[in-house]
C-alpha cells in the first residue's frame, strides 16, 4: 500500500534563514504522525509545505503517490495553528459554508455532535471560547470527511481540561483509522496521541519512529525525583549521579533497588519520592542538550 | 482609565504607523493629491456671470475683431466646434449656457426664451454694434442642479459600496487569515471573487434601486428615459468598479493601505467624473483622462438617459466602456490575486 503522504528532501529557505533543511519522512495510512520540536524549529513549514498552502524552496510532497493536486485538496482536512473565520456566522452556518465547498463529506450534524458543539451550535463564532474554537475549526477540517487531517499545534492556548477533551476527540478520530498529522510542542501531547514521531530542531529532524521505541533506544534509565529538603547529606558523596533541579533532585539510573537501598541508608524519607520513565522531553533534551520550550 | 498603559499603547502604534512606510508615504500624497485636484479644477480665472457659446469661422480667434460682442467682459466665450453644435443648442435649452452665437457665415444666434440669464444675454448682444444676428428662439425647462446631481450622488455611492465592499473586505479576509484557510479547500480564486462579485452587485444594485424608488416618492426629479435602461448601466457600471475594487485589493494584506489606495483611487473618480459639478471649464487634458474612470462613463450615460431621454443605442459607447474595462480589471485582479497575506 502506497504511503498516505510522502516528503523528500523539503526545503525552505527565507532571506536569511533556512526554515526547512532537507527533511524527508513518510506517512503509512492510519498511522498518527507526530512533528514534535520547539518553536521555531521548522514544523508549521514543513506542515504547510505539505498541505500545498507554501512553495516549497525545493524537495517534494506527494499525496498516495502523487504531487499535491485538486485530489488533495478534496480529501485532506487541514486545521491552521491560526485562522479566522467569517464573520457574524453561527458555528453551524460556518460548517455549512465549509461544507458546502466539497463535493463529499459528513452530515453538519454529525459534525457538531462529533466535536461536542451543540451548546454552541448557533452561537456567532467570535463569541467562542478557545477550546470550542479549536473544536469548531477540528469539525471544519472534518467537513470533507477527509483521508488525511492536519492538526497544526490544535491545543496551544488551552487550559488543561479543555486539552484533554481534545485529545478525548482526537483519539475518537484516530479510531476510524484515519491518518493524521499533528504538530505540537506538547511532548505529553504526542507520547499520547502518536504512532510515530518524528522530533524536528533547526530545520531538521534528529529522530524519527515510535515514541516507546525511541526512548527505549536512548535510555534504559528512570528518573527519581525527590524534594531537595528531603535529600540529606552532599550530592557529591552518593553513590549514584545526583542532579539538582529547582526545588527537587533527581537520580537517574537503570538500577532502581540500589538507589532506594543507597536513600534508604542515608535516612531519607521516601514519602514524596516519585519513579518516573524518560518521556519525550528528556529525550529532546538528550539530542540537543536545550530546554525544549524556549 | 491607566494612563501608562494608554501611553505604551500609544508609543507602540505610532513606532507601527512610521514603519508603515507605504501607508506613510501614502499619508503625504493624499493631500497632495488633493489640493492639486482642486487648484486644476478652480484655478484660472474668477466665475463669469454669462456662458456663450461660440462657432467662429475656421482659423479665427474669439475676440472683438470677430464681432465686437467677443469684447464684452465678465462673460465665458467658450470654443463650440460647428460638427458640435447640435450639443451647444440642447446645452441653451437646459439653461447650461445662456446663448449660441454662429458667425460663420451670416450670424444667427440661438436664445432660450425661458431663460431668464439668456434674455440678459440677448440684451448685451443687442447693445453692441456689428452686424444684426438672427434670432433662433429655443425653448426647454431648466435643469435643475438637483436633476444634474441625483445620478451623481447615486453614482459615487454606488462606487463606495463596490471599491470598499469588495476591496477593503478581501484585504481583511487575507490578513486574517481566512482566505488562506480557503486556499486550502477546494475553491478557486475564480470561484470566490465571482461569489465575491455577485453578492456585491445584488446588494449595489439593490440599495441604489431602492434609494431611486424613494427619491421618486418624495423628490420630483427629471428622468426622461428608460429605467430598465438606467439599470442596465447601473449594473455594468458597479461590475466596473466591483473589478476594480479587486485590483486594488488583490495583494494587499494591510487594511490601512487598503484604506488608502481605495481613498486614492476613489476620490479623483469623486472629483473628476462629474459626480458634484461639470468639469466643461476644466482643461482638455484633465477632461480626456477622466472620460478613462469608469464613474464618469456610467455618469455620462445615466445623465444622457435621464437628463435627454437617450435610448440604448446612444449609450452603447459607454456601456461597451464599462464591459472592457469589467474585463481588463478582472484579468489584472486574477493574475494578481494572493490568497495568502506573506
Amino acid at each position: 500500500m502506497k504511503p498516505v503522504l510522502e516528503v523528500r528532501e523539503l526545503v525552505k529557505q527565507y532571506p536569511g534563514v533556512r526554515a526547512v533543511d532537507g527533511v524527508s519522512f513518510t506517512i503509512e495510512p492510519g498511522v498518527c504522525f507526530g512533528l514534535l520540536g520547539p518553536n521555531g524549529a521548522g514544523k508549521t513549514t514543513t506542515v504547510e509545505m505539505m498541505e500545498g498552502v507554501t512553495e516549497p524552496t525545493s524537495g517534494d510532497v506527494l499525496y498516495c503517490g502523487e504531487p499535491l493536486g485538486p485530489r488533495f485538496r478534496a480529501e485532506a482536512g487541514i486545521q491552521f495553528q491560526k485562522t479566522a473565520l467569517q464573520e457574524f456566522l453561527t458555528v453551524r452556518e460556518t460548517l455549512q459554508l465549509f461544507r458546502r465547498l466539497y463535493p463529499r463529506g459528513r452530515d453538519v450534524d454529525d459534525l457538531i455532535r462529533v466535536c461536542a458543539l451543540e451548546q454552541v451550535a448557533n452561537r456567532d463564532n467570535r463569541k467562542l471560547s478557545g477550546g470550542q474554537l479549536q473544536r469548531l475549526l477540528l469539525a471544519i477540517a472534518l467537513a470533507n470527511d477527509p483521508q488525511a487531517l492536519f492538526l497544526d499545534e490544535p491545543t496551544t492556548g488551552l487550559d488543561p481540561q479543555a486539552r484533554h477533551n481534545f485529545w478525548d476527540l482526537i483519539r475518537s478520530i484516530k479510531a476510524e483509522r484515519r491518518t493524521v498529522l499533528l504538530t505540537t510542542h506538547y511532548m505529553e501531547e504526542a507520547y499520547f496521541l502518536c504512532d510515530v514521531v518524528a522530533i524536528m530542531d533547526q530545520g531538521r529532524i534528529i529522530a524519527e519512529g515510535p515514541p516507546s521505541r525511541l526512548l527505549k533506544e536512548h535510555f534504559e534509565d528512570v528518573v527519581l525525583e525527590l524534594p531537595r529538603e528531603d535529600f540529606r547529606g552532599d550530592p557529591a558523596d552518593f553513590p549514584l549521579p545526583v542532579l539538582a533541579a529547582n526545588d527537587r533532585v533527581e537520580i537517574s539510573t537503570p538500577d532502581v533497588e540500589r538507589a532506594l537501598r543507597a536513600l534508604l541508608d542515608r535516612g531519607v524519607p521516601l514519602r514524596h519520592l516519585r519513579i518516573r520513565p524518560r518521556n519525550l522531553e528528556d529525550l529532546f533534551l538528550e539530542l540537543t542538550g536545550r530546554e525544549l520550550r524556549t | 482609565m491607566n494612563l501608562r498603559r494608554l501611553l505604551a499603547v500609544w508609543h507602540a502604534r505610532n513606532l507601527e504607523f512610521l514603519r508603515d512606510r507605504s501607508t506613510l508615504v501614502f499619508n503625504f500624497l493624499f493631500p497632495l493629491a488633493l489640493v492639486v485636484a482642486f487648484a486644476v479644477i478652480f484655478g484660472g480665472d474668477a466665475q463669469s456671470l454669462f456662458k456663450i457659446g461660440v462657432v467662429a469661422p475656421p482659423g479665427a480667434s474669439l475676440d472683438a475683431r470677430l464681432h465686437p460682442f467677443l469684447g464684452t467682459r465678465h462673460v465665458d466665450f467658450y470654443d463650440v466646434d460647428a460638427a458640435g453644435i447640435d450639443e451647444a443648442i440642447r446645452k441653451v435649452e437646459r439653461h447650461q449656457a445662456d446663448l449660441l452665437l454662429d458667425l460663420r457665415f451670416s450670424p444667427r444666434y440661438w436664445i432660450n426664451e425661458d431663460s431668464p440669464k439668456g434674455y440678459l444675454a440677448e440684451k448685451l448682444l443687442l447693445e453692441t454694434a456689428g452686424d444684426p444676428a438672427a434670432r433662433q428662439p429655443v425653448t426647454g425647462a431648466e435643469v435643475g442642479y438637483v436633476d444634474w446631481l441625483l445620478p451623481g450622488v447615486l453614482g459615487m455611492n454606488m462606487m463606495f459600496s463596490c471599491l470598499f465592499g469588495v476591496g477593503y473586505v478581501v484585504v481583511r479576509y487575507r490578513k486574517t487569515g481566512f482566505l488562506r484557510r480557503l486556499s486550502a479547500t477546494p475553491v478557486t480564486a475564480a470561484e470566490f471573487g465571482a461569489a465575491q462579485i455577485l453578492s456585491r452587485l445584488i446588494l449595489t444594485i439593490s440599495v441604489t434601486s431602492l434609494i431611486y424608488a424613494a427619491l421618486a416618492l418624495f423628490v420630483p426629479f427629471r428622468n426622461e428615459g428608460n429605467v430598465l435602461l438606467l439599470l442596465l448601466i447601473a449594473v455594468a457600471g458597479a461590475m466596473s468598479m466591483i473589478a476594480f475594487g479587486f485590483v486594488l485589493a488583490a495583494r494587499f494584506a494591510s487594511e490601512e493601505l487598503a484604506n488608502g489606495v481605495i481613498n486614492l483611487a476613489s476620490w479623483p473618480m469623486m472629483l473628476l467624473s462629474g459626480v458634484w459639478f461639470s468639469l466643461e471649464g476644466a482643461p482638455a487634458w484633465l477632461q480626456q483622462s477622466a472620460r478613462a474612470l469608469p464613474l464618469t462613463q456610467m455618469l455620462d450615460a445615466a445623465r444622457a438617459v435621464m437628463l435627454d431621454g437617450a435610448g440604448l443605442q446612444a449609450v452603447l459607447p459607454q456601456i461597451g466602456w464599462l464591459a472592457l474595462m469589467t474585463v481588463l480589471f478582472l484579468g489584472i485582479a486574477a493574475t494578481g490575486f494572493r490568497w495568502r497575506a506573506d
